[in-house]
């Protein structure tokens, strides 16, 4: 459950100020798919900020569960990152030098598991989003499509309660996008967990229970 | 994890672990060598003054020559009288033979009181005082020309013409160096480094004897040796042993010494050991204030007065040899700190990323500091390795250097080249003595450098990581780039 009040972002540049959102209110309630739509600028990627603990707001208060994001140091906003929160990227930000297996332990390293579990947890992650048999290549050794089933067993492998999903088909060709929307709607109806997916793409869009606009900061809720 | 992670970075990137740890074991590997080479200068510096000094010596008392006065005996060329009946007539020649005993050319005596005020200095632990006489015998033969001179003809031919010129004669001049050292068996001094070849050395008893200890090379080429007897100033001394020294040519009781040079109660050096070598400057200081006219030298000066190729081995070794290491350590420590900041900053979406699905700072910057870490470890070995293969070359090559020391200040030294009779005076005496370079490698060098570069490693890890720690784990949303 996401709770979002006056939350206003802006950043300090030399000489003038940026604010990517202005006063938004919000509240999401768990297990809902939500999709964030709106123009490049508009605000969708520093609201998935907010919300995944990545940077705390200017002015206002984002509650996920019963933690204060706005307040909570450094240390604390990590270990929610590590636990309740998944992040799928654009540009599947996986390591280049670690195999897809390793990319997806470096997700249970802040848990601190025994090797043993990390590693079995890590392979039955991969093999969740089809990759069972790529366990030991290199991200450059895999399709755009795969690296991006890495980066969301990635995101799955700590079974958080959220998962943010910042344009995660943008870099990917038409066929490609519909596996990796279909893969993620199927885990979201599968595990019950909070989705928001930021998209320019209104096919994805339209899969979603809720569909937000961001433009220039301001949040309005399309029906 | 944190292996795995850091073995796949150092080994992707080849070229940037190979750069830092090449830069960091050539700086190790010079910084072995310089040492090991400075170490083994040293050495050698150490074994010339020892042979001289003798172990243990922190400070040597002496006193500066007054410039030698007309008809001063003592600091100009032995004088040598002959009176009518020196002579003995035999065959129409006139044979002549002296012996004299006086102080050292080149120093200067001073009254052997002056032992007891150093030893009453406090920090002394032991002194021992010496007395460098030289012994110069001559011999020869004259013509007897009397009759000839008186009667005013001239001789049937030219004159036979001697290396000396004069006509018909033959001489012989010989000088040794003698020195008279305390016998007691003192804990300083010139024979306390000296290695017995023969015989034996002074004990107490022999304190007023007639009894001579000689250097091995002198007896050698005296042909001398342990049993025989040795005329000393007109005395005949029963060799009892041959030493190693390097210093003087023979030793001598000092009372003897004095007795036969007619310098009763006079003294040429005092050696000095100090409580601890954090003593000297102080010891040196408080001998100069008691003895306003002695020359009081520690090692250091001793060792400045040590000449030739060795001292500027010396000088190039501490000097270019330290300067260089410096250099190159740091250009090595900044290179792999350079290297660091570029690979952090070219990794920004990377530690981003991993921000941004909860690992912590200390976790990112233990792993930035441990690559960096690792790739100096890498160097250090390599260093190591590096630095013991040019350390085995040195000590193949096995350069030669010369060393000379000059006693101008001291006395004792100069010995090695008896026949300096009347020679260029006070300066001439010199030693030129041929030392082959041995660098030694001690594991301190070896950890001290590896240590090094594991400090490089630290300073560069650090830096890295204090700039990965600043990274905003919202640096993992940058778009694509
Ligand atoms: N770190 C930042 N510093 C300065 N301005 C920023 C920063 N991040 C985002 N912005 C600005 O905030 C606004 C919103 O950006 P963003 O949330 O990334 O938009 P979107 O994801 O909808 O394209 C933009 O004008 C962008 O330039
Ligand atoms: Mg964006």
């Amino acid at each position: 459950m996401y709770e979002l009040k006056n939350v206003t972002k802006r950043y300090e540049q030399s000489r003038r100020t940026i604010t990517a959102l202005d006063d938004v209110t919000l509240s999401i309630p768990d297990g809902q798919l939500v999709a964030i739509q709106g123009p490049t600028g508009g605000g969708k990627s520093t609201l998935l900020q907010m919300l995944g603990a990545l940077e705390r707001p200017t002015k206002g208060s984002v509650t996920l569960g019963t933690a204060e994001l706005a307040t909570l140091p450094d240390s604390a906003l990590a270990g929610i990152r590590a636990r309740e929160v998944g992040f799928v990227f654009q540009g599947f930000n996986l390591i280049p030098t670690l195999t897809a297996q390793e990319n997806v332990e470096t997700a249970l390293e802040p848990l601190r598991l025994p090797s043993a579990q990390r590693r079995s947890r890590a392979a039955a992650a991969l093999a969740s989003v089809g990759l069972g048999d790529r366990a030991s290549h290199r991200p450059a050794e895999l399709s755009g499509g795969q690296q991006q089933r890495v980066a969301i067993a990635r995101a799955l492998v700590k079974e958080p309660d959220v998962l943010l999903a910042d344009e995660p088909t943008g870099s990917l060709d038409e066929e490609t996008r519909d596996e990796i929307m279909d893969l993620l709607e199927g885990i979201w109806r599968d595990r019950g967990l909070t989705l928001i997916v930021v998209t320019h793409d209104s096919a994805v869009a339209k899969r979603a229970q809720r569909r937000l606009h961001i433009k220039q900061g301001r949040l309005t809720e399309k029906k | 994890m944190f292996g795995t992670y850091l073995l796949r970075e150092l080994t992707h990137r080849r070229k940037q672990t190979a750069i830092i740890a090449i830069g960091m074991a050539l700086a190790i590997a010079l910084v072995i060598i310089v040492n090991s080479v400075a170490a083994g200068v040293r050495d050698a510096q150490a074994g010339v003054l020892a042979s001289v000094y003798g172990v243990g010596t922190d400070v040597t008392v002496s006193r500066a020559p007054e410039a030698p006065a007309q008809g001063d005996g003592q600091s100009g060329p032995p004088a040598f009288d002959f009176g009518a009946a020196d002579g003995q007539a035999a065959d129409g020649s006139t044979t002549l033979a002296q012996e004299r005993l006086n102080a050292a050319r080149g120093t200067a005596t001073f009254d052997a009181a002056a032992l007891d005020t150093v030893l009453g200095v406090d920090s002394v632990s032991a002194a021992t005082a010496t007395l460098a006489l030289q012994n110069t015998s001559f011999s020869g033969q004259i013509p007897t020309r009397d009759a000839a001179s008186t009667d005013g003809s001239a001789p049937a031919g030219p004159p036979a013409g001697g290396a000396d010129g004069a006509g018909g004669s033959s001489f012989n001049v010989d000088s040794f160096t003698v020195e008279g050292i305390d016998v007691a068996g003192a804990a300083v001094g010139p024979l306390t480094a000296a290695t017995l070849a023969d015989g034996r050395t002074f004990t107490a008893a022999d304190a007023g004897s007639d009894v001579v200890v000689l250097d091995s090379d002198y007896a050698t080429s005296a042909d001398l040796a342990v049993g025989g007897t040795l005329s000393i100033g007109g005395a005949d001394f029963e060799i009892i042993g041959l030493v190693a020294s390097g210093g003087s040519n023979s030793y001598i009781p000092l009372d003897v010494a004095q007795a036969l040079s007619g310098l009763d109660g006079q003294v040429s050096s005092i050696y000095v050991q100090a409580g601890s070598s954090s003593d000297v400057p102080q010891v040196q200081a408080d001998i100069e204030a008691a003895l306003p006219d002695a020359t009081v030298s520690t090692q250091a000066d001793l060792a400045a007065s040590v000449s030739g190729s060795l001292s500027t081995a010396s000088g190039l070794v501490s000097n270019l040899g330290t300067w260089l290491s410096v250099l190159v350590l740091a250009a090595a420590i900044l290179i792999a700190i350079l290297f660091t900041i570029s690979g952090v900053t070219r990794r920004t979406r990377e530690f981003g990323t991993l921000k941004a699905i909860g690992w912590s700072n200390r976790r990112i910057v233990g792993q930035v500091a441990g690559e960096s870490l690792v790739q100096g470890a890498i160097g250090g070995v390599l260093g190591v390795a590096a630095g013991l293969v040019g350390i085995l070359v040195v000590n193949l090559v096995a350069p030669t250097l010369t060393a000379s020391a000059t006693a101008q200040q001291t006395a004792g030294f100069g010995g090695q080249r008896p026949g300096g009779f009347g020679g260029a005076g006070p300066q001439a005496a010199a030693a030129t003595t041929d030392i082959t370079l041995h660098a030694p490698v001690t594991a301190a060098v070896i950890l001290i450098a590896v240590g090094l570069a594991i400090l490089g490693g630290i300073l560069a890890g650090a830096v890295g990581g204090w700039r990965a720690a600043r990274l905003r784990p919202a640096e993992a949303l940058r778009s694509a780039a």
